[in-house]
């Protein structure tokens, strides 16, 4: 267990608004249909269920290290930080904005299960008005960076979300993945995922897993200075959404797939990526792995 | 759902300095969110509570007489997105609300 | 409706598209030349290596032929579910497929998606619904979850959900709601030709399709919640 003391540091058991604060320079955020605006979901309100101020989406600018970045971060604790309507429009009217006014780049600050089941058709439009207003900013310059380090990861919609980011940061106790272990046990059977196996659910969604294979970018501890130092370091280096990056990707997922197509295990990836240690991996500290794993790289 | 509206004396207390409105706690269950707002008369507060849990008007209604009579939060609007919490747990959301707003967070 | 009867009554002046186990892809004679096809079928479930395949199809339409229009043909279940997928890191294979879209709408290529079948979640979020316009035609059954599974995971009795999803666009798997939320622009008739050819005519514009679904009472704030956020005042002096 972490000791106590360090746990304000924590982006996990942060809230979107904490974790906000403690990635720009002080006092330097302004929030757009803040809390007082009262935008809240008449879907929730139609079913009988409490409603958020913010819809559980808090979008708006700040400073970064002098920067103007725009922001939006999800609150997972309200409804898993699923997309509605109005959730989902504050996304999509942050990234728009983006593409007119071109900051120094947008910070998604996910932790969402993905659409939001009780505003399901508007919740799927929803993300995809997101998407396609992502991606026009990419295609305008403007880049776009995720932070998954959430209790609740990033799935469902947002995952596909955070797979058209220029760039991922995660923590080891950052998720993220289309179909979650729970929808994932419900739907194809406990055989195919037990969502109660912890370490199989770490080793198939984790962060550290997710960074060995390439989708997130930079490993950080969940540490609110970690993820700011990684979102510094992300918006200096945009892959902007162009043929010959996107065909360079296209290499890279079609040789994942070749490499590690017939693995059964993240274990068996992670071997014939060339990891050593393999039972290391699960205790080492991100910043040991990363270390590692450079290194290793170098060598070759 | 069920809608408890509130407006109780918090005496003569001198008004708050005008502030920005304030949000805290967050709308999960066992927890509920409250966001301070200017906009009552001087020596009365004012109490909007949306609640996921019927027929507990009398509670609400105790909890919020000792917050007022607690912190005089004279000329605050109060409004409660509640999901289920506990009164030590709204107590608790009032008075971070509340300090927040004065500013004794910073 | 099968890929070849859409493909007749979509292209009466002639196609040549692959039917590859669940990928469609090929060109046909469309309204001013050439156009490209590309699409699932078969309530296809899209994973790491269907997502791969439409994505580099695409990338060579770009490569080869410059401002050619696509034509997205569109039958889904949605993101097949498995721990393999998700091992291999399946939302960065649907995120690059609908970031290859995106990156086909800036470079002037017309996108316009016709739903067939299905269209459901992770299947039809890369593809189908990045199109600048998206149309139905008959059997399209846009969709999130069952009722019944729905049910399970919001803990709402199914009866009630039952009660509340009928006139609720919302809740409703189906056309009707898809098209009442502006997810969906129009539900063809045939003949079909023309429909798409004035569609595949007519100039792309920004994403418009909360605009539509609060003028047709499906939405009633995504527009207003975005166009507040996009035009928002920031600090004094910017």
């Amino acid at each position: 267990m972490r000791p106590a003391a360090l746990d304000r540091r924590s982006w996990r058991e942060a809230t979107a608004r904490r974790r906000l604060a403690a990635l720009l320079d002080p006092g330097s955020f302004v929030e757009w249909l803040a809390p007082a605006s009262r935008v809240t979901s008449p879907h929730l309100a139609t079913l009988g269920l409490p409603v958020a101020f913010d819809d559980g989406a808090v979008v708006g600018e700040g400073r970064l290290q002098g920067q103007r970045v725009l922001l939006a971060a999800q609150e997972g604790a309200f409804m898993g930080g699923a997309v509605g309507e109005v959730h989902g429009a504050k996304l999509t009217g942050l990234l728009r904005r983006a593409l007119r006014e071109r900051p120094a780049g947008v910070l998604l600050l996910l932790d969402s299960g993905g659409v939001r089941l009780q505003e399901a058709n508007a919740g799927l439009v929803a993300v995809s008005e997101v998407m396609r207003a992502l991606l026009e900013a990419r295609a305008a310059g403007v880049p776009v960076i995720g932070l998954i380090g959430g209790a609740w990861g990033c799935f469902g919609g947002m995952g596909i979300v955070a797979g058209c980011c220029d760039a991922l940061a995660m923590s080891e106790e950052g998720r993220l993945g289309v179909s979650g272990p729970d929808v994932l046990e419900t739907v194809k059977g406990v055989e195919e995922l037990d969502s109660a196996d912890r370490a199989l659910v770490w080793r198939t969604w984790g962060g550290k897993h997710r960074w060995l294979l390439g989708d997130a970018d930079r490993l950080v501890a969940d540490d609110l200075g970690a993820f700011r130092a990684a979102a510094l370091e992300l918006l200096a280096a945009p892959r902007p959404l162009e043929l010959e990056t996107l065909e360079a990707s296209h290499r890279a997922l079609a040789r994942r797939l070749e490499r590690l197509g017939g693995a059964s295990d993240a274990r068996e990836a992670w071997r014939s990526l060339g990891v050593q240690d393999l039972d290391q991996v699960a205790g080492m500290e991100p910043e040991q792995l990363v270390r590692a794993e450079g290194a290793r790289r170098g060598i070759r | 759902m069920e809608r408890l509206e509130f407006e109780v004396e918090c005496g003569s207390g001198a008004a708050a300095a005008a502030a920005a409105p304030v949000v805290v706690g967050v709308v999960a269950s066992g927890n509920l969110e409250v966001l301070v707002e200017q906009g009552a008369p001087a020596g009365r507060c004012r109490f909007s509570v949306d609640t996921s849990v019927r027929g507990f008007g009398e509670t609400w209604r105790a909890v919020v007489e000792d917050f007022a009579a607690r912190q005089r939060p004279s000329g605050l609007v109060f409004s409660l997105n509640d999901a289920g919490a506990t009164p030590a747990v709204v107590s608790l959301r009032l008075d971070q609300a509340v300090e927040e707003f004065r500013g004794a967070r910073r | 409706m099968t890929p070849s009867h859409l493909l007749d009554a979509l292209f009466p002046a002639g196609h040549a598209v692959r039917v590859d186990g669940p990928v469609l892809a090929g060109t046909a004679s469309g309204p001013t030349g050439v156009v490209a096809v590309l699409g699932t079928c078969g309530a296809a479930e899209v994973g790491v290596e269907v997502a791969l395949r439409l994505a580099g199809e695409l990338l060579a339409v770009l490569r080869a032929h410059p401002g050619r229009p696509v034509v997205f043909l569109v039958d889904t279940r949605g993101q097949r579910m498995s721990r393999r997928d998700e091992l291999l890191g399946l939302a960065s294979y649907l995120g690059h497929l609908a970031a290859t879209v995106g990156l086909a709408r800036q470079r002037g290529h017309r996108l316009v998606a016709v739903l067939f079948g299905d269209a459901s979640s992770g299947g039809v979020l890369p593809l189908g619904f990045m199109a600048d316009e998206i149309h139905a035609v008959d059997g399209a059954n846009p969709w999130v979850m069952a009722l019944p599974a729905m049910a399970r995971v919001t803990k709402l009795p199914l009866e009630r959900l039952e009660a509340l999803s009928r006139g609720s666009a919302v809740l409703a798997p189906g056309l009707e709601s898809f098209l009442r939320l502006g997810g969906v622009d129009q539900r063809w008739e045939p003949p079909l030709a023309p429909r798409l050819a004035a569609a595949l005519q007519r100039p792309s514009g920004p994403d418009a399709r909360d605009l539509l679904g609060h003028q047709r009472g499906g939405r009633p704030l995504a527009a207003e919640v975005a166009r507040r956020v996009a035009a928002a005042p920031g600090p004094v002096g910017r």
